[in-house]
Parts: structure tokens; C-alpha cells; sequence
């Protein structure tokens, strides 16, 4: 038994890592959706800035200054593509706010691609979370450890928020039913900004930790997991911001006990036959029936 | 107005034809650059276009013998796509290339191969190494030894170097450069003995650390990953986070200060095969070494994209290599014609900085030796172990 468990606590601990930054991504999915009915499809794309912004920053300032500054870049521009791109289709039908978000998604890659050459570039290291540490008898980095605390601590943060403050009473309204909440009063855009600026904070957050872990920064390379973190959201039921946090972590795990067994190029594979299975089976996800933790 | 401006645009199509005056050449070959600048290689397509742009800065022109003609390069970006690479191949016959270099990753290389040929046009791989690349394909040569050479190197040198018994091999799924690689080290290391466990990724993966705990659970001696660099960045940096211990091996791709950037400071022992090595002390290497580092460091345009410091990769100096073959075919040829080169190309040999250059019946360089060096983490710098035949010794 215990050596089983250490051959295989790595497996686990990198899974659970991974299913935290998924995690934090899936949220930014959800709570769009939850109050847009939109799949915000520039998300992963703006977790990808992030990471670039963070690179050129700290080259050359402090990271006292270069991380919060990055977090600040990253809200600004989540704000701005809201601003730009899907405020002025606040009325036009559905489809055409989606194709926008496509094409917001595109444009951001493209421009990446445009200021880096499109060469990979190295992340820096941040002290203490960049460590190393052991754990029983795996080595790690302490960012592995940090990763699942620090997203379950923002999320009941983000719970408590939804629940207990004006502007989430707001957000709640807002996503039961946009028409009446708008008649009440409340202010739609104000709202819906707020939803992008704590989106993109999350993502911003998420890709600290993810390329703390992950070192190499390319313009595509937000892609895939925000693909993930976008089958996460669905699998945890869409709209709802615990279900993103479970099915994100569920993924996470099941893709490397996929790994462990040997069946390696199948794991990203799973995630996706995975989603078509819970749409076609389940279609409002493992949580989806439950509309007062709906944003 | 109308009129003024009417003159004005006729002065801009007309002034450049007076500028010119009397022409100093006899005209202009176009050399086509077919590398990647974007991508997965794109680093490694940066560094081999510099060794090429490097020699055109010693010989921009070629002697015929109806006078001396101008040489343009022209550069294409495939993006290390197979999907994009058709397009920036066919730019260059459009272009109207005499001869083509490139391309830096043998997927690419193979992807344009058909469009090179149905236009007659003359390639010379420059270290593109998958046999593939010229089997079949009579007008693309290639100045590189090849991967069932390169991965027989590499499964002696696994075992005369480390005495391991059981290997760990990582490639990127669909890849023909890493998967044939992986593919001809496998059976090597089969004949010689040893036991080999084979894994692959899918394109986009940067969590590695299932694969590296799978090769330390199953007991692997060695690690053979011969991943493009923006993988092996990642592969490098989660084996030291993991403390790992295993040496990873790995073929002429991983000879890129992109590897000696992410193992610096680290315990990971990287090993690789390549074409050239800076300390080689034969009078051409010698002075290449030291033309081309004073070349890269007068533009802070080419010191980064070199990766920002003035090491030479290998395939920088086969870059070099395979742009004075070129001018060598086009002076055997005596024309930029395409045709002519092609006829000439068998029989064109050169002596390069990287060793005698010529071609057998497929269009292969000759070679039969390749570099082994280690990377020194302190320094930051590669060191040369050995030079290494197929023989284990």
C-alpha cells in the first residue's frame, strides 16, 4: 500500500494542481454564461495575455510591481473586449455576440503572435511558490500545493460575494432574468462589466500559477486549457460556480489517472468525449438543476 | 492638385529605375529561404536562417560566366505547420527561387516536397533529418546525416555512456521528426539489448509530469525526448521541479540555447547529438566561430534571434553550409536556371565548416560521425563529450 501510494502521489497531486487552474478558468466560462448566456470564447486567450503581460513586465520591474500589475492589464482588457465587442450586440440575437467572441479570440492570438514572433517565451520565477518542496516522497513545486487552497479560498470569497453583497443580489437578478432586472433598475451594464473585471482577475490568477508550473508562454498555449476549463464548466452543469470548481478538479484528476495507466494519448481525448457524453446524457451537467447558485 | 499629384506618383515609379543607374551585375538569383520563424521551431528556423543570412553577408554574389550576379534571399515563414507549409512553398516558386534551403524540421520539409518538385525546383535540406524528407522526392537533397544514423548514435552512446539497461522514449504525437527518431533509437537500443518503454503526447501538452513520474516509477536509466525546443523547455524545467535524476537524451534539436536557458542551474544532465561543434579546431570552423560571432553581435536584431546571446547552434553552421552549396551548384550549373541546377546537383560536393559535403544516389549528405555534447548547467554552455560513429565501443 504504501508504495503503491508513492509511485502514484505524483499523479495526484500534479491532477489536482491542474484541476486548479482549470478551476479558476471555468469560473470566468460560467459566470459569462450564467448572466450572458454567452460563451465567452476570448477567455483563454485573455488568460494567454496575462502570462505575456507578465513576462515583458517583470524583464523589467519588480515583481511587487509586475504581479499586481498584471492582474490590473488583464481586468482592464477583459473589460475593454466586454466594452468593445459585446456591449454594442447587447441587443442583437445571440449567435452574433458568440461570433464576435470568436472573432475577439482570434484577434487577441493573432496580435500575440504579432508582438512576440511567435516564439515561446520563458516565465519568470517567482521566489517561494516556484520552490521545490516534498511531500511524503514526491517532489513538487511548491505552486502545486498552493494552487488548490488559493482556488477554493477565492471561490467561497466569490460565493460569499454572489450571496451576500448589492451588486451580487444584482448579478443573481440579472441572470434569473434580464428583461425584468433591467425594468427594476438595475443597471445591466454596470453589472455585466463587474462579471467580466472578476472573470478576468480569476483567469489572471489562474495563469500565474498555471506558467509558474508550466514555463513556456506561446500564443496558443491558453487554448487548450481553456478548452478544458470550458468542458469543466459544462460538465459541473454551466452557470453554476461550485459544478465549474468540481467538474475542474474532476477533469484535472481523471486525466492524469488516464496518464498513469498508461493510456497517455487518450487523455485529452477523454475530456472531450467526456463533454459530448454529459450533453447528451445530462445535459444541464452535474449541477445545473440547482438555479440558486446561479449567477 | 490632381496634376501634381498625378507627377508625383509618376517620380515615385520612375525614381527608383534613375537611382539605380547603370547596373554593377549581370542581374539577380533568388535564393529562397523555406524555414520556420513562428511555432514550435521557430526558434530553431530563426537560428538556421541566421547562419544562411550569415554567409550572404561574406558572398552576396556568385561569379558566372556571363558576369557576376546578385544574390537575393527570400524568406517564407511555414510557421512549423504542415497545414500553413504548402502556401509559404509555393511563395517561393512564385517568387521565382532558383534553389530553395530549408526547411528546420523534417514535417515541414516533407509537406512541401510535392510543390518543390512539380516545379522543378532544386531543395537542400539543411537539417531536416527524417529519411523521409528526400526518399522519393529526386529534387530535394539534404546536407544532414540522417535519424536511423542519429538514432543508432544515440542507443550506443545510451549504452557505452551510462551502461543503462532500460530507456524511457517521449515524442509528440504525429510528428515525423520526433516519432521516426524515437522510432530508430527504439530499434537500436532493442538489438543492443536494452529494454525500451515508449510514450507519446498530443500537440499543445505542458503538463509532463505524468510522463516523467511514469519513467522514474518504471525503473527508466535514461530519458530519450527528442521534442521540438518549446516542449523540451517544459520537459527540462518539470524534471528538475520533480528531482528527477534520470539523464535525458535527445537528438540535433535540442542543440539550442533554449535548452541550455531552461537547464541552467538545474541537475538534469542533457545530452545531444548535432553537426558542429564551436570548439571544432579546424581553420574553416575556427573562422567561422569568430566571423559569425562578431557578425550576430553588431545587430541587436540578430542577438535575439539567436535567443539573445552569441552560442552557436549546429544548425546555424549548417546554415551556412547549405548556402555556400548552393552558390556552388549555381557556379557548376553556370545559370540560375532551374532546370540546369537540377542536373548538375548530384555531383556537387563542398567543404564546409561542418565536414566534406556530398551527395549519395537519394540526395543524403555522406556522413558518417556525429557530436555528442553535454550541457554544462553552471556555465550555461554546452561541452563536447565525444565524436561518435554507429560502432559501440
Amino acid at each position: 500500500m504504501g508504495e503503491f501510494f508513492r509511485l502514484n502521489l505524483p499523479y495526484l497531486l500534479g491532477g489536482i494542481s491542474v484541476g486548479g487552474q482549470y478551476a479558476l478558468i471555468a469560473i470566468g466560462y460560467t459566470m459569462v454564461y450564467g448572466i450572458l448566456r454567452l460563451i465567452n470564447f476570448a477567455h483563454g486567450d485573455i488568460f494567454t495575455v496575462a502570462g505575456f503581460v507578465m513576462v515583458y513586465l517583470s524583464a523589467t520591474m519588480p515583481l511587487t510591481v509586475s504581479l499586481p500589475l498584471t492582474v490590473l492589464i488583464t481586468v482592464v482588457l477583459g473589460y475593454l473586449v466586454e466594452r468593445a465587442a459585446y456591449r454594442p450586440l447587447r441587443d442583437a440575437p445571440r449567435m452574433s455576440i458568440m461570433i464576435s467572441a470568436i472573432g475577439v479570440s482570434y484577434l487577441l492570438q493573432n496580435l500575440m503572435w504579432y508582438v512576440t514572433g511567435g516564439l515561446a517565451k520563458q516565465y519568470p520565477t517567482i521566489p517561494f511558490i516556484s520552490g521545490s518542496v516534498t511531500i511524503f516522497s514526491a517532489t513538487t513545486k511548491m505552486v502545486t500545493v498552493i494552487t488548490p487552497f488559493l482556488t477554493l479560498a477565492l471561490v467561497v470569497l466569490l460565493v460569499r460575494l454572489i450571496g451576500g453583497t448589492k451588486i451580487g443580489m444584482a448579478m443573481r437578478a440579472v441572470s434569473k432574468d434580464f428583461e425584468t432586472a433591467r425594468l427594476m433598475g438595475i443597471k445591466i451594464d454596470r453589472v455585466i462589466s463587474v462579471t467580466f473585471v472578476i472573470g478576468s482577475f480569476l483567469a489572471a490568477v489562474g495563469s500565474i500559477l498555471y506558467f509558474t508550473n508550466y514555463t513556456a508562454v506561446t500564443p496558443t498555449v491558453g487554448a487548450m486549457p481553456g478548452l478544458k476549463a470550458f468542458v469543466a464548466a459544462v460538465f459541473g452543469g454551466i452557470g453554476s460556480i461550485p459544478g465549474a470548481v468540481i467538474g475542474a478538479f474532476i477533469i484535472g484528476i481523471a486525466e492524469n489517472i488516464i496518464k498513469a495507466v498508461g493510456l497517455t494519448t487518450f487523455s485529452d481525448a477523454f475530456t472531450f468525449a467526456l463533454l459530448i457524453i454529459v450533453l447528451v446524457f445530462r445535459p444541464t451537467g452535474l449541477f445545473g438543476e440547482a438555479v440558486n447558485d446561479k449567477v | 492638385m490632381k496634376k501634381f499629384l498625378a507627377a508625383l506618383m509618376i517620380l515615385t515609379l520612375v525614381l527608383p529605375l534613375v537611382s539605380l543607374g547603370e547596373p554593377a551585375t549581370a542581374g539577380t538569383i533568388v535564393i529562397g529561404i523555406y524555414e520556420p520563424a513562428s511555432g514550435d521551431n521557430g526558434a530553431g528556423g530563426k537560428q538556421e536562417t541566421l547562419g544562411i543570412r550569415y554567409a550572404h553577408s561574406l558572398q552576396p554574389t556568385v561569379e558566372l560566366s556571363d558576369g557576376v550576379y546578385e544574390i537575393k534571399l527570400v524568406e517564407v515563414d511555414n510557421q512549423s505547420s504542415t497545414d500553413k507549409a504548402p502556401s509559404a512553398a509555393q511563395q517561393l516558386v512564385s517568387e521565382g527561387a532558383s534553389i530553395v534551403l530549408g526547411s528546420y524540421g523534417s514535417s515541414v520539409s516533407i509537406a512541401a516536397a510535392d510543390i518543390f518538385d512539380a516545379a522543378g525546383l532544386v531543395a537542400i535540406g539543411v537539417s531536416c533529418t527524417n529519411p523521409q524528407v528526400t526518399l522519393g522526392n529526386p529534387l530535394y537533397y539534404r546536407i544532414c546525416f540522417l535519424d536511423p544514423f542519429q538514432g543508432t548514435v544515440l542507443a550506443s552512446y545510451a549504452k557505452d555512456a551510462f551502461g543503462v539497461k532500460k530507456a524511457y522514449t517521449l515524442a509528440q504525437l504525429g510528428n515525423d521528426y520526433d516519432v521516426g527518431l524515437v522510432n530508430y533509437f527504439t530499434k537500436a537500443a532493442e538489438a543492443a539489448g536494452l529494454e525500451v518503454l515508449g510514450e507519446t503526447f498530443p500537440e499543445g501538452t505542458s503538463d509532463f509530469t505524468a510522463y516523467l513520474t511514469k519513467a522514474q516509477n518504471e525503473g527508466a536509466e535514461v530519458i530519450f525526448s527528442p521534442t521540438s525546443t518549446t516542449y523540451a523547455a517544459q520537459i527540462i524545467t518539470q524534471a528538475a521541479a520533480n528531482g528527477l535524476s534520470i539523464p535525458i537524451l535527445a537528438g540535433d534539436t535540442w542543440d539550442s540555447s533554449v535548452i541550455l536557458n531552461a537547464a541552467k542551474g538545474t541537475d538534469i544532465k542533457v545530452n545531444v547529438t548535432t553537426f558542429f561543434d564551436e570548439g571544432d579546431t579546424s581553420e574553416k570552423a575556427v573562422a567561422f566561430v569568430k566571423g559569425f560571432k562578431e557578425w550576430v553581435n553588431s545587430s541587436p536584431e540578430y542577438l535575439a534571434a539567436n535567443g539573445g546571446n552569441d552560442i552557436i547552434a549546429a544548425v546555424t553552421a549548417l546554415g551556412f553550409d547549405a548556402y555556400m552549396t548552393a552558390l556552388e551548384a549555381l557556379k557548376a550549373a553556370d545559370s540560375g536556371d532551374r532546370e540546369d541546377i537540377a542536373e548538375v546537383m548530384p555531383s556537387v560536393t563542398y567543404e564546409g565548416v561542418t565536414g566534406a559535403i556530398a551527395f549519395d544516389e537519394n540526395g543524403d549528405a555522406l556522413r558518417d560521425q556525429a557530436f555528442i555534447k553535454a550541457s554544462d548547467n553552471a556555465a550555461e554552455n554546452w561541452t563536447f563529450v565525444k565524436v561518435q560513429g554507429i560502432e559501440s565501443n
